[in-house]
């Protein structure tokens, strides 16, 4: 019986060139679908690096209790002078978190840019933060610099430019990186000229912390609650963007899972439906096999394996396709949190892959196996008859 | 003594709710070394008869019993297996698979024996001879005119050497002349190789070649003439 596989095998993949047609439409149709799964789940991918990638452990972010973005967040000087003396506490930066309307670059049409008012303590809270060009903006000028993702997806943000927003002129001094976490995607300037310029004299919208021991995060998040004076909440930067990026991860997921989830349907009938053409094609050489003495499960086996290997070609095609077309290309998504763009990368991870290639096999699987046992099952004389 | 013995044989086809009766009581025995030809118009059951004969299908009663074998207590891979060894097929459209070449499709039923690629090869190309196309081996199927694919089919059906030759109307899809040939090919089979041969053939100049003739009709063996 092994025997018999293997000689049919053997044949079949050796004349996998002679049926170049039918091999090629299985091919091409699962390259298709594997390409769409693992280029939408590379996105979510992506996203999810961006924010992690966004966070230190032991640094937390205060927000007003009861709000989920720092948009809608505020904190009074009192509470932030308050919090920036508890104990745990090693460095406070009070920032006022504000979206300007600026045109995208591509499209023209305008977007919502994170602009970030900070002291000096926002940099140090931020040791990510690096000036790739130019310079950084000086307290007291209407100067900004603006992060990587947000100066190649906006326009006007050139080094040297200047821009307008809320009748206040800025000049861009520099770039910078934050090793490629969602900072990239904001613009920042000195505290007090924003909050004039954005006329919210005084007032700071969230507060950056750095702990001196991460694990104090939630005993120093119970003080806050206990105490009466406060009404705020810490979270660390971990938690706050896994769940901003949990709800965003979600939707891509749901979304590229649906969307793939549709496709492999019709892909699995437009598969299922070439496989079916391709083996009934061999129904009358299956049923010749049989009726020199080959036995139905051998063939059945032998078409399966020609089956999923022409799978796991058209696997791994739509996996270099989808690698090749949207590693590490940009997209930019709106943040349903705190309203403003995120940009960040296609990730096509090994593990993306993978699972491309694992949705191959069960392409494969599902539309060799019935038609193949179909004509297995088909007594010879009737499949011989069927010219 | 009878190669092939059938007694009382039945077959009936279930289409639905009809029940199409197709054999209705055969009773033959065809002695080895017989080159018999089955006549008889279309629709009146050969190709099943054959069919029974060559262990593709069973009976729905009576008993058919081949090279001392009661086909009925074979079933499955059991039966596939007796086939390989027992029968060659020759059917009207040659039936060879097109991906292969003609030394390879005369192979195929040595892929189901224990012989070594070497033997199987030699034992393919001494069939291609025997039918007279060593210099087509390399061919495929597509490259070959219909006489050609008829004697790659017969080289398949004699490589692993059964004793019985059942044939399909192998003559039904070929000219006068092409036909004259492959029937000829078969007798030498028949007298030189010692092979039984069973044609179906509506040819009446087919089954000339045959030493003997039988007709049917309606699902019945209606009569017997000797040539
Ligand atoms: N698998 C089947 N299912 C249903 N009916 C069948 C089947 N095989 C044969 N028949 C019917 O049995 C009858 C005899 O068929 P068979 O093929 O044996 O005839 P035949 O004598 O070979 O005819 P022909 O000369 O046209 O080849 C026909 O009416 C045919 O429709
Ligand atoms: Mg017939």
């Amino acid at each position: 019986m092994f025997s018999q596989i293997y000689e049919i095998t053997a044949m079949n993949v050796r004349n996998i060139g002679s049926r170049i047609g039918s091999s090629s439409v299985i091919v091409v149709g699962i390259a298709g679908v594997v390409a769409v799964l693992v280029g939408l789940l590379s996105m979510a991918t992506g996203f999810n690096m961006v924010l992690e990638s966004s966070s230190l452990p032991n640094r937390a972010i205060v927000m007003r209790d009861g709000t989920n973005g720092e948009l809608s967040s505020n904190l009074g000087i009192e509470e932030f002078n308050i919090l920036s003396r508890m104990e745990g506490i090693e460095l406070a930066s009070g920032e006022l978190y504000v979206i300007a309307d600026i045109p995208k670059k591509e499209t023209g049409s305008p977007a919502n840019l994170v602009f970030r008012g900070m002291r000096q303590a926002g940099l140090d809270i931020r040791p990510e933060f690096q000036i790739v060009a130019g310079r950084r903006f000086e307290p007291g000028r209407n100067e900004l610099v603006a992060g990587v993702m947000a100066a190649a997806e906006f326009a006007g943000l050139e080094i040297g430019s200047e821009i307008d927003f809320r009748e206040s002129n800025w000049r861009i001094v520099g770039h910078f990186e934050a090793q490629g976490g969602a900072y990239e995607s904001e613009v920042w300037a000195d505290l007090a000229v924003v909050q004039s310029s954005f006329r919210r004299p005084g007032s700071i919208t969230s507060a950056r912390v750095l702990l001196e021991d991460p694990a104090q995060a939630e005993a120093i998040n119970e003080r806050i609650q206990a105490d009466p004076r406060l009404d705020l909440r810490l979270e660390t930067e971990a938690q706050f963007y896994a769940s901003q990026g949990e709800q965003r991860a979600a939707l891509i997921n749901t979304f590229g899972y649906g969307v793939a989830f549709l496709m492999a349907i019709g892909a699995v009938f437009a598969a299922l439906n070439t496989m079916y053409t391709a083996v009934s094609t061999r129904t009358v050489e299956i049923a010749i096999l049989r009726a020199l003495g080959f036995g139905g499960v051998p063939l059945v086996f032998s078409v399966m394996i020609e089956a999923l290997l022409l799978a796991v070609l058209g696997g791994i095609l739509g996996g270099v396709v989808v690698y090749l077309l949207f590693d590490g290309y940009t997209a930019s998504t709106l943040n349903s949190g705190s309203f403003s763009q995120v940009a960040f990368d296609f990730a096509v991870t090994p593990e993306l892959l993978r699972l491309g290639i694992t949705w191959a096999l069960v392409l494969g699987v599902i539309g060799g196996l019935f038609p193949a046992v179909r004509a297995a099952r088909l007594p010879i004389t009737t499949a011989l008859r069927g010219e | 003594m009878a190669i092939v013995e059938c007694r009382d044989v039945e077959k009936q086809f279930v289409k639905g709710r009809e029940t199409v009766e197709v054999l209705t009581g055969i009773n033959l025995d065809i002695e080895e070394g017989d080159f018999l030809a089955l006549m008889g118009p279309s629709g009146s059951g050969k190709t099943t008869l054959l069919n029974l004969i060559g262990g593709l299908d069973h009976p729905t009663s009576g008993l058919i019993r081949v090279g001392g074998s009661d086909l009925n207590e074979l079933s499955g891979r059991a039966l596939a297996k007796w086939r390989s060894v027992h029968v060659g097929f020759i059917f009207q459209f040659y039936n060879l698979l097109p991906v292969l070449n003609a030394q390879r499709n005369v192979e195929l039923p040595l892929l189901l024996t224990n012989l070594s690629r070497a033997q199987r090869q030699k034992n393919a190309a001494i069939a291609l001879e025997i039918v007279g196309l060593t210099d087509r081996a390399k061919h495929k199927p597509g490259e070959l005119s219909g006489g050609q694919q008829q004697r790659v089919a017969i080289a398949r059906a004699i490589v692993a050497d059964p004793k019985l030759l059942v044939c399909d109307e192998p003559t039904g899809d070929l000219d006068r002349e092409t036909a004259d040939e492959i029937l000829g090919l078969l007798e030498i089979l028949n007298r030189d190789h010692r092979k039984t041969v069973i044609v179906v053939t509506h040819d009446p100049k087919a089954a000339g070649h045959a030493k003997k003739i039988l007709h049917m009709d309606k699902g019945k063996l209606v009569e017997e003439a000797i040539v």
